[in-house]
């Protein structure tokens, strides 16, 4: 097996059981100015008594500390990480190199725009490629996350919905759709109505039909679905939909499968959100920041939040606040900067043919996975499969082994597991993602280890029930820490 | 493409080994009328000595060479270089959400961590792994409350951060939440009275910011035993989380929501920053966003875990407690690593130097212009300046590389000719001065 090993991993406790009083790691200069009793500047009663139980800690303590956590993480550097619906790829050196420049680092949000145009042209070019890769009129970079833009997304055709007089009450959403989807639909004041898919693992358009009436403000779809199938009849759906008046919202979370081949727009999508950490490389930071741009046809164009970013007759850029229609501001500023300038790097990096071809290889990574592990492991579905594969545990659940097992048991392989028990429409899923930046050395061994696991589970369960075994740590036991939870440090 | 590995002679092989000869042929269920039959319309490739021109230039059209007195809800504070040095880690920076435990204790730990911290400092029992920025956080410590209360109305003071108040509108207007602002005395501080004539036992929570937006420091457990006496929640929004080195906590809230940017995030042009929620034990259950829990391995060790998440939306769908998915991991990391590096002293010098160089520009302004700093009530390191006469200072001060402060006329109209003006250690006395000369 060519991935197992075990390394150094030091233990450390945390950083408040590491205080020794009067250690400190950092200093300041001077203090320049007159200076007279701070509780002459400020009551008394206004200020607090020193911070009980925060640790004290040298620079050295501080560096060795974070860099042993930092060992215990599995990351994208170390190996592949095949998560479905995820798109962990390969994030570029570069993009942190440009976005850590100090005009960027270091701008201020507020800045009269005249003193920020290198930052407004940023993000107007960012907003005009991802326009075009999705076949939309308009971007917004406001919302910091995906879910974020889902809920942005369904206010906007909430304000256009009343803008006709009527918003309607009900967003359907397919049974195969991410859980951000249902509770951002929630969120935005609508009801939601689950919609079946068919054998093939598409929406069932008779089904759609008889969900459809005047009083569905939208369908939530995900194309490529979260089986990795594209919906074939996305132009019938978009038909229908828009035949009742309502609006189509595309979840652009698999937007890896379609770059320079397909465009949302060009189906009959009126919204659609991307994640710039899934599609466009900014790094997942361990669980963010996102960043979940934007974007819409003309028509909900004068909903966008506000403010957008506009250009003056003289080619200057500028945040344009006066938008009477706006669904308003959802969050301050203007979004994730810092992760604009990322993406964008990572666009211009690659160019059209360059995206393209990163859209081709993570197909063919996908599906070179499907061909070799569809033997060992069950395919609910048979229809063609883009950017990533859903098989189930179905074989080696007869052996008692479900599917968080294998997941647990690939760690002891030097994986990252899977995303697995999602989509819920698949009992035992495990969704694989490898993107189009893993060699196929990488998959190989993927594919090795997924069928060095497939046979253990007929001819050694427990080996992999109690999995894993060579991980820093056993599996944690979750109920219990549910129960009574201990989610900070006491003395 | 140098960041696909895939050669070829390797796209031959797999494919041949699939029994196909062309990429092609794996988009057939893509229908032929929905292909796209040109390249994509966008820049093209550029090498990496050309990216890093390309950004070079853009980075040099930001004015970095101005003196900013900009403040407002983002702060210049210095940021240890360690800070940036551990989270340049591949290991924190390129890694997942921490869903398995067993290869992520790191990322697992450091929030806990984060937690820890972010209880100490605001007073409160609980605090989550962080939301997307503060104006989400105070957002949703309002619908929080609206859940934990089942009551619809809000009274928001006028000083919270305008652009906060614009999301909370953005929110309540589609869940049927009502909000009523409430007016700020000429100390700079919410008005109690009107508080009190406002509050009725149908309203759900009263949300003050301190420091507020003018820099005000707010009596918070004034504000708190207003709204107890009527059964809604205290909520405190903070923008400067620094100012909890120095400031009594607002331990008398129910929820402490705010910004963590001021403790060692860049500015970044706005973002991205993180957003913290702290609130009391009892109404964990209540609490958006990703809590991480102490728990043990099947060894009896010590392991750290994602816990509670039956209140989010990957488990419980349309009925959880938020949207929210992420956090912001890598950002909490960096007000982690700030909190660690400077520690309780590091923290309250830091403060001090705050207060002391606030205080010396404020009364050099009072002292040494016809200008008029408003609002008398103790502040921590922003105030408000009303601009005398026809003055076109702003522009004498721009034309000298200084950007004075940012005119607050947009957010209260009462307020024309008003900038508001923000001075943290990072200001260096001759940077003061030439402000004040600037305005005489």
């Amino acid at each position: 097996m060519s991935r197992t090993s075990s390394h150094i991993s030091l233990n450390e406790r945390l950083l408040f059981e590491r205080s020794s009083p009067g250690r400190h790691a950092y200093d300041l200069p001077l203090l320049d100015t007159p200076s007279r009793p701070v509780n002459e500047i400020v009551d008394g009663a206004l200020l607090r008594d020193d911070i009980a139980g925060m640790p004290e800690l040298s620079e050295g303590d501080v560096v060795r500390h974070f860099t042993r956590l930092s060992t215990w993480n599995y990351h994208i550097d170390l190996g592949l990480y095949p998560l479905g619906s995820c798109t962990m790829k390969y994030n570029p050196k570069v993009n942190e190199v440009v976005a850590r420049l100090h005009g960027f680092a270091h701008a201020h949000p507020y800045m009269p725009a005249e003193l920020v145009q290198g930052a407004l042209r940023i993000q107007s070019t960012l907003e005009s490629c991802l326009a075009e890769i999705s076949g939309m009129d308009a971007v917004t970079l406001q919302p910091a996350a995906g879910a974020h833009g889902e809920l942005t997304g369904i206010l906007m055709i909430r304000a256009y919905h009343e803008s006709l007089g009527n918003p309607r009450r009900r967003v359907l959403v397919p049974d195969s759709a991410h859980g951000t989807n249902p509770a951002s639909v929630t969120i935005s004041g609508y009801a939601v109505e689950h919609i079946p898919s068919n054998s093939r693992g598409t929406v069932d358009l008779e089904g759609l039909r008889r969900a459809m009436s005047n009083d569905v403000a939208a369908i939530m779809i995900t194309n490529p679905n979260t089986l990795g199938i594209f919906e074939s009849d996305i132009s019938a759906i978009a038909e229908i939909v828009h035949s009742h008046g309502s609006l189509v919202y595309m979840d652009g979370a698999n937007m890896n499968a379609m770059m320079g081949i397909t465009r949302a727009g060009d189906f009959g999508v009126d919204v659609l959100h991307i994640n710039l950490h899934k599609t466009f490389t900014t790094p997942h930071g361990g669980g963010g920041p996102g960043s979940g741009p934007v974007a819409v046809k003309r028509i909900l164009e004068p909903h966008l939040p506000r403010p957008v970013l506009g250009k003056k007759q003289d080619g200057s850029f500028f945040y344009d606040d006066d938008r009477p229609q706006s669904i308003g501001k959802i969050k301050a500023y203007y979004g994730h900067f810092g992760m604009h300038v990322r993406a964008l790097c990572y666009i211009l990096a690659n160019g059209p043919e360059g995206l393209k071809t990163a859209t081709e290889i993570a197909v063919l990574n996908a599906n070179y996975i499907r061909t070799k592990l569809k033997d060992a492991y069950a395919m609910p579905f048979h229809t063609p499969t883009l950017h990533e594969v859903v098989f189930s545990d179905r074989n080696q659940a007869q052996h008692g082994v479900g599917v968080g097992d294998i997941g647990k048991r690939l760690i002891d392989y030097g994986f990252h597991p899977p995303t697995v028990s999602f989509p819920l429409i698949v009992p035992g899923a495990i969704m694989i993602e490898p993107t189009e930046t893993e060699s196929r050395q990488e998959l190989d061994a993927f594919i090795e280890a997924m069928l060095a696991i497939a046979k253990e589970a007929e001819s050694d369960p427990t080996l992999v029930k109690t999995a894993p075994h060579n991980a820093r740590i056993s599996r944690v036991d979750e109920a219990g820490a549910a129960r009574k939870p201990i989610l900070r440090w006491k003395p | 493409m140098r960041y696909i590995p895939c050669s070829e002679s390797d796209r031959k092989e797999m494919l041949a080994s699939m029994g196909l000869d062309s990429i092609e042929q794996l988009f057939s269920g893509i229908p032929e009328d929905l292909r796209l039959q040109r390249l994509l319309d966008i820049p093209a490739a550029l090498s990496e000595p050309e990216l890093l021109d390309y950004f070079h230039k853009a980075a040099a059209e930001n004015s970095s060479g101005h003196t900013s007195f900009l403040g407002a809800g983002v702060y210049r504070h210095h940021i240890p270089v360690i800070v940036d040095a551990l989270i340049a880690r591949s290991e924190f920076y390129t890694a997942y959400t921490p869903y398995q435990a067993e290869i992520a204790q790191g990322t697992l730990q450091a929030i806990f961590e984060f937690q820890t911290y972010m209880t100490q400092l605001t007073g409160m029992e609980v605090a989550n792994a962080s939301l997307y920025d503060g104006s989400t956080a105070a957002t949703e410590a309002m619908l929080m409350a609206h859940r934990v209360t089942k009551r619809n109305r809000f009274l928001v003071a006028r000083t919270v951060h305008p652009e906060y108040r614009a999301v909370m509108a953005t929110y309540a207007r589609n869940l049927g939440l009502d909000i009523e602002l409430i007016g700020y005395l000429p100390s700079g501080r919410i008005d109690l009275s009107q508080l009190q004539a406002a509050l009725k036992d149908t309203v759900a929570g009263v949300v003050a910011q301190s420091p507020n937006f003018f820099g005000t420091i707010e009596d918070t457990a004034a504000v708190a035993a207003l709204a107890h006496s009527h059964g809604a929640l205290s909520i405190v929004n903070v923008c400067e989380a620094l100012s909890l080195g120095i400031l009594r906590p607002p331990a008398e809230a129910d929820i402490v929501a705010g910004e963590a940017q001021s403790l060692g995030v860049p500015m970044s042009f706005g973002g991205p920053h993180v957003g913290f929620l702290a609130t009391r034990d009892k109404f964990v259950r209540q609490m958006p966003g990703r809590l991480v829990g102490m728990g043990k391995d099947q060894q009896g060790r010590r392991a750290f875990v994602l816990t509670l998440s039956t209140r989010e939306q990957h488990i419980r769908r349309e009925k959880a407690t938020s949207n929210i998915c992420t956090n912001q991991s890598l950002c909490a990391l960096m007000a982690t690593i700030y909190l660690a590096t400077l520690g309780p002293k590091g923290l309250r010098e830091t403060c001090e130097q705050n207060l002391q160089k606030t205080d010396y520009a404020v009364r050099q302004i009072q002292e040494r212009t016809p200008h008029t700093v408003l609002f008398p009530a103790a502040r921590f390191n922003e105030f408000v300046v009303q601009l005398q006469g026809s003055s076109n200072c702003i522009q004498k001060l721009m034309s000298r590389n200084i950007v004075p402060g940012l005119p607050v006329e947009r957010y209260y109209p009462e307020l024309a000719s008003c900038i508001l003006v923000c001075v943290t250690e990072t200001t260096r006395r001759e940077q003061i001065d030439a402000l004040v000369e600037g305005l005489q």
